[in-house]
């Protein structure tokens, strides 16, 4: 689904991602950890398209196309998804009037009909339920005055609605208090399936009790240092980075 | 004195000038209103023309507007005989505001064939044509004002103006439905049009008003200089909605005095959008009793090479009196905008509030925008305040809609329109609200950056 290789990039000259590698397929989780500053959030921005990043080497490919080539809106139409680490607010936009343009515009390029108004409204009652979405934020401006945990929850509620194939969680968990780790965490697994991917982007081990992922993947210094499976989490959870530096600083070294 | 010869139509406002006299359709008049047409004529020509030399016009050069020959409509007209021009039905469609429940009346030029739609009109409102109401004595008095200080367009209007719609409501009427009056002009020459409407709205009684106004595009220009009066008596309500959709080759001059008595209310909400290559509105809200509140709602969405200034002046005469003011600004293309808001709080308006508000979303390298606040405050305990933004669209918001599988050109339409939110949400139909808002997106893509 997603192969990522050599990738490098960079934001107003200073260089972030230096040669990253990582491969998702279709009905895998990922898991990606690593120190703060490391460029995780980063990696998330490029594969959305962010305009202020410059890629300077290597490729993207996602279900076969050159991703990097598309602009964000046909990435996001394509099938791909950031849920935002930080989720901005947009007075006077309605949440739901915004869902509707959003999801006109991905079925329109994939040449489905429109959702009549009912249907839509059914929709967006089964995806509320499904991750326990609060009707009355539906209705309201574009995550104006939600409190940080609604805002991450209304990420999820919109990757509910637009089904992507791949989604990429940029610590959803952060700000969450447990009851909505698990409910954010339920609603998820929910929409997990052999047809779309994960990649969910975290600090701590918590969220991987919840969603348990194939691979763990620790990014530092714009790179992925070390791949496993999920004790690779329990491991860094009980160690912290630091020793992978010591690792990487050697393998730095004999290089 | 000032001549303008060099302005074909100072000399055709002239030569119109003595036609209204000598034809029969001022002769029946009341001397007094005679009279005030003749000040009002001596005063524009002494003012003539505005120039970027005047003050209130610094920013707004019409000099190229003026280059054309215009003949003037409807001087000749006979007298009593409002006659409404053939005009393509399209304008009154794209002016029509979708599911709102109203009367609606159209005018042509000015004139008013009589018609209402939307049902017979309750007791207690009254609608004449001002071809009519001029010439009755006992309506002849809210004409007679003579003196517009230095509003060239306003006196001009006062000089000329042969017709137009005169509203009145009895003290006690609550009209519950709005009345959409849809002002179209057109025409298959170069005219000057200079409609002038009275609104007298009795004590206690309760008035909603939408304006649209619409023109024909097509090889003719079309000057429209209107003057509006607006009397709001003893606790009386007024809700007004203006909606500018004009074609290009027109340029609207609007000038509309708000007269406020006692404990009155009056809302005004200002909408401009692309189209006519000039707008100017004048609005003055002269608040000449206490314990009055008055809202300015403006939202003027210029593109092309328009040029939209709005002049607004709150005259704070008497104690206790609220004010609240909020313009808001998308300037698109080439476009020019003009925001000129003055606050007026004369020795004896103790206890004024008065805020004022104008925010401006510069889309285009090649727009500009002068907004300039003027508070001039002669009593010491009043609450006061202003403030003037210019902006960009936030590119933030923008990826945040896009990496939503939302267009750019949606995505701006949508902030558009989340910008001109404060201002749309605070209209009182919804179906208006929604007019607006798909007016708004109906012109984004068309006006991209
Ligand atoms: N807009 C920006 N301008 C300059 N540097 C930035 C910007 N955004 C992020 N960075 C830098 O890029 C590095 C990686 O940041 P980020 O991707 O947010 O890390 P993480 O998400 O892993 O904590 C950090 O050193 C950060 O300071
Ligand atoms: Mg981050």
């Amino acid at each position: 689904m997603l192969i990522i290789k050599n990738l490098h990039a960079g934001i107003e000259g200073k260089q972030i991602l230096k040669g990253l590698n990582l491969t998702v397929n279709a009905g895998e989780v990922h898991a990606i950890m690593g120190p703060n500053g490391a460029g995780k959030s980063s990696l998330a921005s490029v594969l959305a398209g962010r305009e202020n990043y410059e890629v300077t080497e290597g490729e993207v490919s996602f279900q076969g196309k050159d991703l990097l080539d598309m602009n964000p809106e046909t990435r996001a139409r394509e099938g791909l998804f950031l849920a935002f680490q930080y989720p901005i607010e947009i007075p006077g936009v309605s949440n739901i009037n915004f869902l509707k343009t959003a999801l006109g515009e991905i079925r329109a390029y994939k040449n489905l009909p429109p959702l009549d108004a009912k249907e839509f409204l059914a929709l967006s009652r089964e995806k509320q339920k499904l991750v326990e979405f609060d009707a009355k934020l539906v209705n309201r401006s574009l995550n104006e005055g939600f409190s940080g945990g609604e805002k991450k929850r209304n990420e999820i509620f919109q990757l509910a609605m637009l089904e992507p194939s791949l989604s990429i969680l940029d610590e959803t968990d952060s700000g969450l208090d447990i009851d909505a780790l698990r409910i954010v965490s339920k609603g998820v697994n929910k929409l997990r399936s052999e047809k779309n991917a994960f990649i969910i982007i975290t600090h701590y081990q918590r969220l991987l009790e919840y969603i348990v992922p194939d691979f763990v993947h620790v990014l530092a210094n714009g790179r992925i240092v070390k791949s496993g499976t999920k004790e690779l989490a329990l491991e860094l959870e009980e160690k912290g980075y630091d020793w992978l530096k010591e690792e990487k600083e050697q393998e730095a070294t004999i290089i | 004195m000032t001549q303008q010869p060099a302005i074909p139509l100072f000399e055709e406002v002239v030569n119109g000038y003595n036609n209204l006299s000598a034809s029969g359709s001022a002769g029946q008049e009341s001397s007094d209103l005679r009279r005030a047409r003749q000040t009002a004529f001596d005063k524009f020509r002494l003012l003539g023309f505005p120039t970027i030399k005047n003050e209130d016009w610094k920013y707004t050069n019409i000099n190229r507007f003026l280059k054309e020959d215009f003949a003037l409509d409807g001087i000749v007209a006979e007298a009593g005989a409002p006659v409404a021009a053939a005009y393509p039905k399209s304008l009154v469609e794209k002016a029509a505001i979708p599911e709102l429940d109203c009367y609606q009346l159209v005018l042509v030029n000015g004139a008013w064939s009589g018609e209402v739609k939307g049902g017979p009109l309750p007791k207690g409102i009254h609608l004449l044509s001002v071809a009519a109401a001029r010439q009755d004595p006992a309506l002849s008095a809210w004409f007679e004002k003579a003196e517009w200080g230095n509003q060239h367009f306003a006196t001009l209007n006062a000089a000329l103006f042969t017709n137009g719609l005169f509203i009145r409501v009895d003290a006690g009427a609550a009209i519950e439905k709005p009345l959409h009056v849809i002002h179209v002009f057109t025409s298959d020459r170069n005219v000057l049009v200079q409609p002038r409407h009275v609104w007298v709205v009795g004590k206690n009684a309760e008035l909603s008003v939408i304006e649209s106004v619409v023109s024909s595009s097509g090889d003719t220009k079309i000057w429209a200089n209107s003057l509006s009066e607006i009397n709001v008596q003893t606790d009386a309500k007024v809700d007004h909605v203006v909606i500018q959709v004009s074609a290009p080759g027109t340029r609207l001059v609007h000038h509309t005095t708000v007269r406020q008595k006692k404990q009155s209310l009056y809302n005004n909400y200002t909408f401009t959008l692309p189209g006519a290559e000039l707008v100017r509105n004048d609005l003055q809200a002269r608040l000449e009793e206490d314990h009055t509140e008055t809202h300015l709602y403006g939202l003027y969405l210029a593109a092309g090479q328009q040029l939209i200034d709005n002049h607004t002046l709150v005259d704070h005469q008497k104690p206790h009196c609220f004010s609240n003011e909020l313009y808001k600004g998308v300037l698109l293309e080439e476009s020019t905008g003009v925001f000129n808001g003055k606050v007026y709080v004369h020795q004896d308006a103790q206890k004024t509030n008065a805020f004022q508000q104008n925010n401006n979303l510069v889309i285009s390298k090649k727009a500009t925008i002068d907004s300039k606040p003027e508070l001039e405050i002669f009593a010491d305990d009043v609450k006061c305040s202003h403030g003037s933004t210019v902006g960009q669209f936030s590119e933030e918001a923008l990826f945040y809609l896009q990496a939503r599988g939302i267009g750019e050109a949606s995505a701006k339409a949508l902030l558009i329109n989340a910008f001109a939110f404060d201002v749309t949400e605070k209209l009182k139909y919804p179906a208006v609200e929604t007019y607006i808002n798909d007016l708004i997106s109906h012109h984004i893509p068309v006006a991209h950056a």
